[in-house]
């Protein structure tokens, strides 16, 4: 390993004439080759290169859609069903665009809740966390008008609910909301701006994306014990090391995406978006994609309109304090015995509430939500900062190294089964 | 431990059959298609006598636009003939134009064409048929489906049960029942057990013996000429025209999940091997990030 040296030096004489105009090599060797990287990491840190896969494979489909896409409201689902009959392999293209857009919340979930789980949100990660909540929120806005092209009837009645809660905004919700439509109802004007922000969102987020790397590497990357490198012997270089795990990873994360694109490629969308878009027939169901279903259950949870947009708001934009609600000096859960059984209940939680947000709104189902959207903002508001005072955290190891390779160190009582096998760690 | 996990599992089941005989709309019953599961593949007979009900029966008042007469001879479709399938297309009259003069004219269809709809605009259509234009079928079998439920919405994705649709319409199709007594059917409604509501406008499309069915070398019809039969035989086809290419999908599917494991199974190994100089000490090659200035 002594090849590897942690600054970039050009041997030709053009790359030294180069790099000392323009770094750039200099940035990619010290970003993607040298960068250290904590050797304890396990595969939920690949997740964030997987993520990096799925924008790189939505733009490229979502370009190639947009080559035989019409964004006209009279032609629209004709032009979708051109592209899965006419054109050669646009049943591929379309139903990796369309599943791609699943998967990649799949994997941001995963990503997020680890990010919850490792506190890898707190000091000096605020500003790399932020940036990721942005992107979140981006993705959700470009997930949304992405459905809506295929102009079938949810695509349809998801826009007219959706755009109508802007609507519920005091004073200017109403010039909002026609704003958004390009008139007094959801039609052709709406579906034309829907398709360009559409086109444009995916670079903004590309764009976050890379502040989002920058942003990691100044702090460099948490990882399961929440402690940071201390010396050179608790990493490993980027290169070769979490290259091959990445890519190992992405492999493993296409074949899941494979099983869908291949053998139910219809299972994650509305049998209703089969059926044009009719303004004059509603949908028995109008539900939102699967992604958004937690989200749309804390909306309808709260009685008053205005009241339920501000609480779905709300139930993302807490994500950007935690941060400071989170009063704990311990990063990583594994050292948190307390919070553990919290942050399990809040994923049960989490998936109760997607489940919720696809059942109507009627009965018992809306007095559950709202027990789970109170216990949602209570895991945030209440929790989280009072947990930090009253827990007694679990020692922490004194390195990574020592976590690694176990207890004969001179260890500080780190449970035996969590640094088990160095070799495969990871 | 087990004994509770039962416990619940009854509850759940419990609460599922409750909710079935509260009166919702019944669970169509699950059919076995040559095309559902990994391998799947159209019957090809099948396709063609569920070609021949749709011309015979549904094809009087719904269309099949998205579908050209062409893709009737394609390769995992009904593979008719390609004379066979110009001989059709023949036989529809297409409006075209206009003509130099600025006439529309109708020619006899090419391979090409659409298959023209029964009305000529949706007002005409729903004038005709009480107020309600009658579906295009081409996308009908990934256009309807009915509630799985927990935890069949999870078991169905381990078993690639995705013929949701198909089973819809085959027991639409054979729904057709009387009315149950004190359930009042509106004028020009039609009770049917599987159709949300019960009131369905179309009228019982089918009926036993209705469409001759090509014969084998016995003089037998090569299926029964029953409504079960032709219901499964109109539905196979309409899951074709839904998704024409369901067979090329899963066979090439089959060549990218098999490429796949074999790529991840080498760069598994490949992972293993570069880590395995991991075990102990590191050279102190890397500087701590916080120092770490790019």
């Amino acid at each position: 390993m002594s090849q590897h040296s942690t600054t970039y030096v050009p041997k030709s004489a053009f790359g030294k004439w180069f790099e000392s105009r323009l770094p750039i090599a200099g940035l990619v060797h010290s970003s993607f080759i040298a960068f250290p990287v904590p050797r304890n990491l396990t595969y939920f840190w690949t997740f964030g290169a997987i993520l990096a896969f799925m924008l790189v494979s939505q733009i490229v489909t979502g370009v190639v859609l947009a080559m035989y896409y019409t964004p006209n409201a009279a032609m629209a689902f004709q032009s979708v069903e051109h592209i899965m009959r006419d054109v050669n392999y646009g049943w591929l293209i379309r139903y990796l665009h369309a599943n791609g857009a699943s998967m990649f919340f799949v994997a941001v979930y995963v990503h997020i809740f680890r990010n919850f789980y490792y506190g890898s949100y707190k000091a000096p990660r605020e500003v790399l966390y932020i940036l990721g909540v942005i992107i979140f929120l981006l993705m959700m806005a470009t997930a949304f008008m992405g459905y809506v092209l295929p102009w079938g009837q949810m695509s349809f009645w998801g826009a007219t609910v959706i755009t109508n809660l802007f609507s519920a905004i005091p004073v200017v919700g109403e010039t909002i909301v026609s704003y958004l439509w390009g008139g007094y109802s959801v039609g052709n004007p709406t579906l034309n701006r829907f398709f360009s922000l559409h086109y444009l969102l995916p670079f903004m987020i590309a764009g976050v994306v890379a502040l989002h790397i920058w942003a990691l590497h100044v702090p460099g990357q948490n990882n399961p014990t929440g402690i940071p490198i201390k010396s050179g012997k608790d990493a490993v270089p980027f290169t070769p090391y979490a290259t091959i795990k990445d890519i190992f990873a992405v492999v493993v994360f296409m074949l899941f995406f494979a099983y869908w694109v291949f053998y139910m490629p219809n299972y994650l969308g509305h049998a209703d978006n089969y059926i044009p878009a009719n303004p004059a027939v509603t949908p028995a169901h109008i539900v939102p994609e699967w992604y958004f279903l937690p989200f749309y259950a804390i909306l309808r949870a709260i009685p008053d309109k205005l009241g339920g947009v501000i609480a779905m708001g709300a139930a993302i934009v807490i994500w950007c304090f935690m941060p400071w609600l989170d009063t704990s000096k311990v990063r990583s859960t594994a050292y948190r015995p307390l919070y553990k059984q919290f942050f399990w209940l809040f994923v049960v939680v989490c998936f109760l509430l997607g489940w919720l947000g696809s059942r109507p709104a009627e009965g018992w189902y809306v007095i559950a939500s709202q027990i789970c959207t109170v216990y949602y903002f209570a895991h945030f508001l209440i929790v989280l900062p009072v947990l930090g005072f009253v827990e007694r955290p679990l020692p922490l190891p004194n390195s990574i190294l020592e976590s690694v390779m176990g207890v004969q160190k001179g260890g500080a009582g780190v449970p035996a089964g969590a640094n088990a096998e160095p070799n495969t760690k990871g | 431990m087990m004994k509770r996990t039962l416990l619940i599992a009854a509850a759940v089941l419990g609460f599922s059959a409750s909710a079935y005989a509260a009166g919702e709309t019944p669970v169509p019953p699950q059919q076995k298609w040559t095309f559902q599961g990994p391998f799947g593949k159209f019957d090809r007979a099948q396709l063609q006598r569920g070609f021949k009900v749709y011309r015979e029966v549904c094809a009087s008042c719904h269309g099949l636009s998205y579908v050209a007469f062409r893709n009737l001879s394609a390769e995992g479709g009904p593979e008719f003939s390609e004379a066979q399938v110009k001989a059709l297309a023949a036989e529809y009259k297409i409006q075209d134009g206009p003509n130099e003069a600025g006439d529309m004219f109708e020619r006899p269809g090419r391979p090409a064409d659409r298959f023209p709809s029964p009305f000529p605009n949706e007002n005409a259509a729903a004038a005709a048929n009480g107020g309600k234009a009658p579906p295009d079928l081409s996308l009908m079998a990934k256009a309807r489906t009915y509630e799985r439920g927990f935890p069949w919405f999870i078991t169905d994705v381990f078993r690639q049960y995705s013929e949701n649709g198909a089973d819809y319409l085959v027991a639409l199709l054979n729904g057709y029942e009387e009315a149950p007594a004190g359930f009042t059917v509106p004028q020009g409604g039609h009770y049917n057990h599987y159709y949300p509501g019960h009131v369905i406008a179309m009228p019982k499309p089918l009926s036993d013996g209705q469409v001759e069915y090509a014969k084998n070398e016995a003089g037998q019809p090569q299926a029964p000429e029953t409504v079960e039969q032709y219901a499964k035989d109109v539905t196979a086809f309409l899951t074709w025209t839904a998704e024409p290419h369901l067979e090329a999908r899963k066979r090439l599917g089959f060549q990218v999940m098999l490429f796949l494991l074999v790529l991840s199974g080498l760069l598994y190994f490949t992972k293993k091997k570069v880590w395995a100089n991991v075990g102990g000490e590191v050279e102190g090659h890397a500087t701590p990030p916080m120092t770490h200035n790019p």
